[in-house]
């Protein structure tokens, strides 16, 4: 993001300043770069923005008459409490991850793309066709092509509207979100038409892919292995991102368009690129609910991760290592969601509200940055 | 609506009926974005003003009893969310687009859960009036029953085409959104400015999302709105930010929006959810024929983010 890149600069001007001042050399050994300048802030900052959601969600409740104690503690409990809860969260999370991914890695080249669900959901449609198509083969071979045509998919899905931005100038939000709509239309439509299975009556639903090709849990536990898929697609996007010439060149773009221009990057390629493995995430994500949970495509893959995955982006500051420990935090959010409608009686939209009030004082912290004396000693931030 | 003796003529005629109920929302939201974005600001949070309207408005209307009291509580409503997206936007460094993202899925979220009791019991709804006494086909009847907020529509478009050209207050809103540092220059402030300029979208679109659940569909549900907000907004920019040209949009809408139906209507059912996304495949169609990746768009307001 933008000011991640002023980081940069700034970082880089006050080394140079220290040695034309003469001030001592610094140490030999560098912090990792997720340590570096601004870390205590860009920790403290998010952290105390969430202690205010909490705070204000706890008012809200109160306003319905529940106590927010008790909020709090089913929360605790749903979220982290017991083994169950704690696996519940976390198969939450593997998605949320993916989905994280679809706004993070396109906010490197500058875009702000939330069609997640768009992705999510027609990357599950087209794992489930090729699903279908590939029942009679081993079950690896069937699950590279339902993974192959599911990250295709997600990814053309979302790179359409990163060419839309790019070749036609068309706003990538606006799209993106348009997009989602469409999706869900085209699925309804192949459902409960060319690709719908005639035996499923009340609730219309594709065919099966067959069970004996479903992914499993991790042995030991009901989670699936969605969850160490996105986390190795995590590291693997931090390292894109931060150690590879593309990702630099992508925030390049991202951060100063003028600049990528005069020094001649591809800029519609590292749109086009980005965009692509961000739905390609998603896509995936869409993928893994199909063969992991769902067993066929209907309309309960409109499970709403994609939303939740915008949030998560930007809780996470756009940065894909930071995305896993947020994706956590908002799968137990969801995952509370539960014994709060079973206990105190809230509405199941109440575990929403609070991922709302998280997203507005996320973004309303964006202007405490470098305004606290006692954050800044890492170095000043924007 | 049966076929009687209007055969496939129906198909014409309910578009057009459709077009007159379902474009109203579109049109107050894009009026009300209008104002928003004339102040240099963009409000994509209008879709969760117009789910929070929609609940809102159903409320009041069954609590008390009177739908125009619904119609007004959903106008609060939408200028305490657009008071919420000004304020915030004004701090520092806070981009309008992502908080537009966050109140659009805060919106959506609070009004399923504060609309929860208000998913069985039926409010009373918004009259209509009917201007096809004339004839004696229920269908045509059926088809110029016209409510009362698309006439206040009609009439707020060339209002505020007037109001942004030739008075004070369109003025000071056009300098702050063409060039905040002229506006300064000229001794204007402009964040209260742009405050007051959301908060009007929001009430526009506050009243718009009451149409949705006190008219047409005429009911309370989760799923009332999707994506009528975005819609709407995406609609200002096809229509150049001029209120006239909202209005045409915004009935070219509905009338994509009502096809699906009407067709359903004349026994064609194939394409049934593909039809219903008219909407927006004609928004995306839209928006990639007339933008340009080269040019600034003709009568964007200079400090609009989107444009820049």
């Amino acid at each position: 993001m933008v000011d991640e890149i002023a980081t940069a600069t700034a970082g880089a001007e006050g080394a140079a300043a220290a040695v034309v001042t003469g001030e001592p050399a610094p140490r030999r050994w560098r912090l990792p770069a997720f340590l570096g300048p601004g870390a205590i802030e860009a920790v403290a900052v998010p952290a105390g923005a969430l202690v205010l959601s909490l705070l204000l969600f706890g008012a809200f409740v109160a306003c319905a008459g529940v106590n927010p104690l008790a909020v709090y503690r089913y929360m605790a409990q749903g979220s982290v409490g017991s083994w169950f809860s704690l696996q519940n969260t976390l198969t939450r999370a593997a998605p949320l991850i993916l989905t994280g991914l679809c706004t993070a890695l396109p906010a490197q080249a500058g875009l702000m793309i939330i069609g997640g669900e768009g992705a999510f959901v027609i990357g599950g449609l087209f794992a489930a066709m090729a699903g279908v198509a590939f029942e009679d083969t081993p079950a690896f071979v069937a699950l590279g092509a339902m993974a192959a045509a599911g990250i295709a998919a997600g990814g053309a899905w979302v790179a359409l509207a990163g060419a839309l931005r790019h070749w036609r100038g068309v706003n990538e939000t606006i799209s993106s979100l348009l997009l989602n709509y469409i999706a869900i239309a085209i699925l309804n439509q192949l459902v409960e038409g060319l690709f719908r299975d005639p035996r499923s009556l009340n609730k219309p639903s594709s065919p099966s892919i067959g069970y004996d090709h479903m992914i499993g849990t991790i042995p030991g536990t009901d989670i699936h292995w969605g969850l160490p898929v996105g986390i190795l697609v995590c590291v693997a996007a931090y390292v894109l991102i931060r150690h590879t010439t593309v990702g630099f060149a992508a925030r390049v773009a991202g951060g100063n368009l003028r600049a990528a221009r005069m020094v001649g990057l591809p800029i519609g390629w590292l749109v086009m690129l980005t965009c692509f493995l961000g739905g390609a995430a998603a896509g995936l994500a869409g993928m893994i609910e199909i063969a992991a949970v769902q067993e066929r495509a209907s309309a309960d893959i409109i499970t709403g991760y994609g939303y939740a995955g915008i949030l998560v982006a930007f809780l996470a500051r756009q940065n894909p290592l930071a995305i896993i420990p947020v994706a956590v935090l908002i799968g137990g959010i969801g995952a509370s969601g539960g014994l709060l409608q079973r206990h105190l009686g809230l509405p199941d939209a109440a575990t929403v509200v609070l991922e709302g009030i998280i997203f507005v004082a996320i973004l309303a912290s964006d202007a405490v940055y470098g305004r606290i004396p006692w954050l800044k000693t890492g170095g000043a931030r924007g | 609506m049966s076929g009687g003796g209007l055969g496939w003529w129906i198909v014409p005629l309910a578009v057009l009926g459709g077009a007159i109920r379902v474009s109203t929302p579109f049109l107050f939201v894009s009026l009300g974005e209008c104002i928003t974005e004339k102040s240099g600001r963009i409000n994509l949070g209008l879709e969760g003003t117009l789910v929070m309207g929609a609940m809102s408005g159903y409320a009041v209307s069954y609590l008390s009893g009177s739908p125009w009291l619904g119609v007004l509580a959903a106008g609060v409503v939408g200028i305490g969310m657009g008071l919420l997206h000004g304020t915030i936007c004004s701090l520092p460094r806070v981009n309008d687009i992502a908080v537009g993202i966050a109140l659009m899925l805060f919106g959506v979220g609070l009004a399923d859960y504060l609309g929860k009791p208000f998913i069985q019991p039926a409010a009373p709804q918004l009259p209509s009036l009917d201007f096809a006494r004339w004839s004696s086909s229920p269908d045509v009847q059926n088809a110029f029953k016209i409510n009362e907020l698309f006439l206040i529509g009609v009439v707020l478009a060339p209002f505020l085409v007037w109001a942004f050209r030739t008075t004070r207050w369109g003025l000071i809103l056009r300098i702050v959104g063409e060039s905040a540092d002229a506006a300064r220059a000229l001794g204007y402030r402009v964040i209260p400015v742009r405050i007051l300029a959301t908060c009007c979208g929001g009430f526009l679109a506050g009243v718009g999302g009451s149409f949705l659940s006190l008219y047409y569909p005429g009911a309370w549900s989760e799923r009332i709105s999707s994506g009528q907000g975005i819609t709407a907004v995406a609609l200002v920019i096809f229509a150049r930010w001029n209120p006239q040209l909202c209005f045409c949009a915004a009935l070219l809408f509905g009338g994509a929006g009502a096809l699906g139906p009407s067709l359903q209507a004349v026994g064609v059912h194939g394409g049934y959810y593909l039809l219903n996304a008219a909407p927006y495949i004609l928004t995306l169609l839209i928006m990639v024929l007339t933008c340009s990746p080269k040019r600034t768009l003709i009568g964007a307001p200079a400090e609009l983010s989107i444009t820049k």
